[in-house]
């Protein structure tokens, strides 16, 4: 480390000595992967291919990140850290005050608003890609919010329930020709059914073995639908599985479609957009209940668990029953999610309910900052959009040639980010936790003072 | 029987191979008390490693000695790969020590997936096939139609094997390093009071698991010829697995569990189902947890009111 | 039988982990409405009778009986042993055999409640929200097991305001009123011990265990706790079982005392004769018996 970093001020050689050190490990480190390259030659052989100037590249921007960091932000960070700590503005709070009513105000006329500045048919993509797919992720992180962030079990395979929601919506639906409106609570309970059989002989882990055997058991669920092919039709999928309908109206072209029942000419958008306030109404349903929860004695013996389990024994709190219930309400709101999913892509295979998926749930949970159910919004929207925007950065093309597909680097950074948030707050977005209830006032609790729970 | 003992010669090759990944599992559970879930994930990179080395040891610099290729590979690809994880340490974990627990967890599973997706981006998403790097065989019985073998490659992995455990063996149990890892392992703290430099402990230990992880890589390299981008998560959760099952934190443990975890797959494929046998590691796993979370060889984990 | 008075009954508790024996053949009783002191050196098993009595620790063999309510109804004691039978509830009392329950149903039906040694608050809760989970049971009935509360039904917000007041009452007996809406974590270390205390008695229980209520408090601090245990033990006829090292909280408050040292119990009566037995003199200065004299004569006493 620069000794000016301590100080604050410039030190011109201990940076370029840092920046030198950054340089010979970033050499070592791509040298054998970025500087070779295997391909596979018109004879199916493995050649082996070059790129120097690539990798040279790499090695200098390393370094030379390493080295204006070590002169100018480190000694900044350090003289940041020394200055008192000034109180929260008073015009923060007046944004917090107003984020929510403000927030679902946008996020109800965020078609309108779309249709409005992209028109219509610029703003199918807008509102499906973007829309609908980051309230999806949204309605799952609060649905895992219950189970990591208020009652502390630590659940690496929440996909799970997310996928049976989706196949039994699929199934059910393809098999006796249900509809929607009934599936829906049907697959939210068949969820929590799975949530209360996989959670009971995982009860007594704690830590990082129930993580693993949460994962093990979301993944045993995955393979058993790749390999289940009667059921399932393995890695193929299910297809053509029926939409939801407005009501009983379908969103075909046909006579008794909703646009000719409502005299509209025929447009996908129409769909798009119902799918877009039925997501939102199933989150907000999410959010109404697990805010509503935690006022409640089982969301106050969730967050007690949390903070100290045995406390809570001796309390006379069962913890089983307090844990599944948990387990239960969560793998019901993954359900709910599910088949929505299935019900808005018409198609569904086991490759949409991948270890990935979990991860990524889990780490907008985390992010957001356990048991904050804004921070899970925030989170949603910082990974999910923010991937999903890399579809819409064109320019770059421009920059790196025409062969360059920033998509390609979605995962990556992704990874990339996950591991740069959590250093920038390990804590989340929002750590600090708000009381259920208070008598005078209500205090904010910092995040130094919430456990994690050991589940 | 002859193919019971053929599928026994199979299985602890592959048992091998998982056993020196899940020792790097159980040297940082133990240190550190975070399941590095990139681990599996340093294991594909290094098979990669070795993948390149290979091609430039023979194609570029036409080593046509198999001995001197398979030698030349196997120090590249622990070096390199040893680097790798010396940094993953220090930028992802290191910052987050003694921090909240889930960071490092998530930080891991961020890595994870970033290392996989480098290799996606940086070599391609195709399966990269070599040529056997070393074919023969010894047949040990030919009754009736079916022969009984232990390819060379087969002795080459078990031979890499004992080999590196004795040697790894030595290091924990008579190096001052092995001394202070040890120490690291019941309380950090106390050991940093009596002067271990624990930053440096940790991070050898890192690089010690990779070094293993980068043999293992490299055996599986030779032994299936073939590796891609999403070969680290289904063997690193094996042998994660192997780990959990020898009991977390015991070396023997990672070695014979990892040997178990081997034995286990290869015959539930030859007898049951080859479709399911990834299915049957991870209900072992589920299975070990749940009645067995000690494992073989480690402590009970008792509850303190 | 017992007398009439007994709340609870130890008879021949072993607790053996592995080959440890940490209780050897310990029996004693606890008077209803009495302060009854666990004392021992360290290391004499006063923590594991405890865990032993509020089930987190199974027995390896012994009777724990409790009792509340009309006194006949021990009578009814070895019926319920033969029974196999965790207790039975009559509408003048109940009697609970404590070594078959679950910790949770030991707080929950036979309304045992304990303090831990090293402080168990929930640290990122409220004071308020403390004692609100201590009442879960009683909340959890009026919520309709959660049901009622989601769809906001008016029968739980009185349950809710009912249990507020509780809190409120209990708060302000122990002084804790204005910390009400901090972060338990952010109390000082006497409070936090109080606290524990208050969020047990939120619990109504019958009998109190505390395990070193005063251990880390200040003389004034201690003084004050033995004040408030005294008031709760006479306004609720309330039992209470207490280990505690701090000799001048054990002779001021206890009606009797328990000695264990080794796992075996050395005396027990009245704080005076505790006081002056040889055994328990040797186990505290840790001398044979023969040498008991003289180090009381070298001490002054």
């Amino acid at each position: 480390m620069a000794a000016g970093a301590h100080t604050g001020r410039v030190d011109m050689a201990g940076a370029l000595r840092s920046a030198g050190f950054t340089g010979v490990v970033a050499f070592g480190l791509f040298l054998p992967l970025i500087a070779f390259k295997t391909d596979v030659d018109g004879s199916n052989q493995l050649v082996l291919t070059t790129r120097w100037p690539l990798f040279l590249a790499l090695v200098a921007v390393c370094s030379a990140s390493r080295f204006f960091y070590a002169l100018l932000v480190g000694p900044w960070l350090a003289r940041r850290a020394l200055r008192p700590a000034r109180p929260r503005p008073a015009w923060r709070n007046t944004i917090a005050n107003w984020l929510v009513p403000c927030g679902i105000g946008f996020l109800v006329l965020y078609p309108a608003i779309v249709f409005f500045t992209a028109g219509f048919s610029g703003g199918q993509k807008w509102i499906d890609n973007l829309g609908v797919q980051i309230l999806i992720y949204v309605m799952l992180g609060w649905g895992l919010n219950i189970v990591v962030g208020l009652a502390g079990l630590l659940d690496l395979g929440y996909v799970a329930f997310y996928a049976v929601g989706a196949y039994s919506y699929a199934l059910l639906a393809k098999t006796f020709g249900l509809s929607f409106w009934l599936l829906l609570p049907l697959a939210g309970i068949l969820s929590s059914f799975w949530g209360v059989l996989l959670g009971f002989p995982v009860l007594r882990l704690r830590g990082d073995y129930l993580a693993i055997v949460t994962l093990a058991f979301g993944e045993i669920i995955r393979l058993i639908l790749i390999n289940w092919v009667a059921l399932t039709n393995g890695y193929a999928g299910i297809i053509s599985i029926p939409r939801p309908t407005f009501f009983g109206i379908p969103f075909t072209a046909g006579d008794d479609g909703f646009a000719a029942v409502f005299g509209l000419p025929f447009s996908p958008l129409y769909r798009i957009t119902f799918l877009y306030y039925l997501i939102l109404a199933l989150a907000l349903i999410t959010c109404f209940v697990t805010v509503r929860l935690r006022r409640l004695p089982i969301g106050r013996a969730w967050e007690a668990l949390r903070e100290d389990e045995i406390a809570c024994r001796s309390l006379g709190i069962n913890t089983t029953n307090t844990k599944l219930t948990a387990f239960a309400l969560g793998a019901m709101f993954a359900g709910f999610a599910g088949s929505f999913f299935a019900a808005r892509e018409a198609f569904i295979s086991p490759e949409s309910f991948t270890f990935i998926e979990s991860a990524t749930i889990l780490s907008i949970v985390v992010l957001g900052g356990m048991g904050s159910q804004i921070g899970v919004v925030i989170a949603a929207i910082v990974m999910i959009g923010g991937t999903e925007l890399l579809r819409e950065l064109d320019f770059l093309k421009d920059v790196f040639g025409p062969t360059f597909d920033p998509t390609q680097y979605r995962m990556l950074l992704f990874g990339f980010a996950l591991v740069a948030i959590m250093i920038w707050r390990p804590r989340g977005l929002i750590a600090t936790r708000e009381p259920s209830v208070f008598l005078k006032e209500r205090k904010t609790i910092s995040a130094e003072m919430v456990k994690e729970g050991r589940g | 029987m002859e193919y019971f003992v053929q599928q026994l010669i199979n299985g602890i090759t592959l048992g091998s191979i998982y056993g020196l990944i899940a020792i790097g599992y159980t040297m940082v559970f133990g240190i550190i008390g975070m399941v590095n879930f990139a681990h599996g994930d340093v294991f594909m990179v290094s098979a990669f490693i070795a993948l390149i080395a290979y091609l430039i040891v023979t194609a570029w610099l036409g080593i046509a000695s198999v001995a001197l290729d398979l030698i030349a590979v196997l120090i590249v690809a622990m070096a390199f790969t040893s680097l790798v994880n010396w940094v993953i340490e220090r930028v992802a974990y290191r910052p987050l020590r003694g921090s909240f627990r889930l960071a490092p967890l998530i930080s891991a599973i961020g890595m994870s997936i970033f290392l996989s997706n480098f290799v996606q981006v940086s070599q391609g998403p195709r399966n990269k096939s070599i040529p056997p790097m070393v074919q023969g065989e010894f047949v040990l019985s030919k009754t009736h139609d079916f022969p009984v073998t232990l390819s060379y490659k087969q002795l080459i992995i078990w031979g890499i094997t004992a080999l590196l455990l004795l040697a790894f063996w030595y290091l924990v149990a008579k190096t001052s390093l092995g001394r202070a890892q040890r120490a690291c392992e019941q309380d950090r703290k106390m050991a940093a009071l009596l002067g271990v430099d624990v930053d440096r402990t940790i991070s050898m230990t890192f690089v010690i698991a990779a070094a293993l992880a980068a043999v293992a890589g490299t055996m599986y390299l030779m032994y299936y010829g073939v590796v891609t981008f999403s070969d680290g998560f289904v063997p690193g959760v094996k042998a994660f697995t192997a780990a959990v099952l020898g009991g977390i934190g015991s070396l023997p443990g990672a070695v014979v569990g990892g040997i178990l975890i081997g034995l286990i797959e290869t015959f539930w494929s030859a007898y049951f189902s080859i479709d399911y046998k990834d299915v049957a590691a991870f209900s072992v796993l589920a299975i070990t947890l749940i009645f067995l979370p000690q494992g073989l060889f480690g402590r009970p984990d008792v509850e303190k009111v | 039988m017992a007398a009439d008075d007994t709340v609870l009954r130890v008879e021949h508790l072993t607790m053996r982990f592995g080959g440890l024996v940490a209780i050897n053949d310990l029996s004693f009783e606890v008077e209803r409405g009495t302060i009854t002191a666990l004392i021992g050196p360290n290391g004499a098993g006063k923590t594991t009778v405890f865990n032993c009595i509020t089930g987190f620790y199974k027995p390896t063999e012994g009777r724990i009986a409790l009792h509340r309510g009309d006194a006949t109804v021990w009578h009814a004691l070895d019926a319920l042993t033969d029974s196999g039978k965790r207790g039975i509830v009559r509408p003048d009392g109940a009697l609970f055999l404590l070594e078959r329950m679950p910790d949770h149903l030991v707080a929950q039906q036979a309304r045992v409640a304990r303090t831990f040694q090293n402080i168990r608050l929930f640290p990122g809760m409220t004071v308020l929200e403390n004692l609100l989970v201590a009442q879960h049971n009683a909340l959890m009935v009026a919520s309709g097991y959660t049901l009622l509360g989601v769809l906001g039904f008016p029968s739980y917000a009185a349950a809710e305001r009912a249990a507020l007041d509780k809190a409120r009452g209990w708060l302000d007996r122990f002084g804790l009123l204005a910390r009400a809406d901090d972060p338990a974590g952010d109390l000082p270390y006497g409070a936090q011990r109080r606290l524990e205390v208050v969020r047990a008695m939120c619990t109504e229980p019958v009998l109190l265990c505390l395990d070193e209520p005063a251990a880390g408090l200040n003389p004034r601090e201690s003084a004050e706790l033995n004040d408030l245990l005294l008031g709760i033990r006479d306004d609720h006829s309330l039992s209470i079982l207490l280990i505690e090292h701090d000799m001048s909280v054990v002779m001021g408050i206890s009606d009797s005392v328990v000695v264990l040292d080794y796992g075996v119990k050395i005396a027990d009566g009245t704080p005076e004769t505790v006081r002056n037995d040889q055994k328990v003199i040797a186990a505290y200065l840790g001398v044979a018996d023969e040498d008991v004299a003289k180090v009381e004569a070298a001490v002054g006493l």
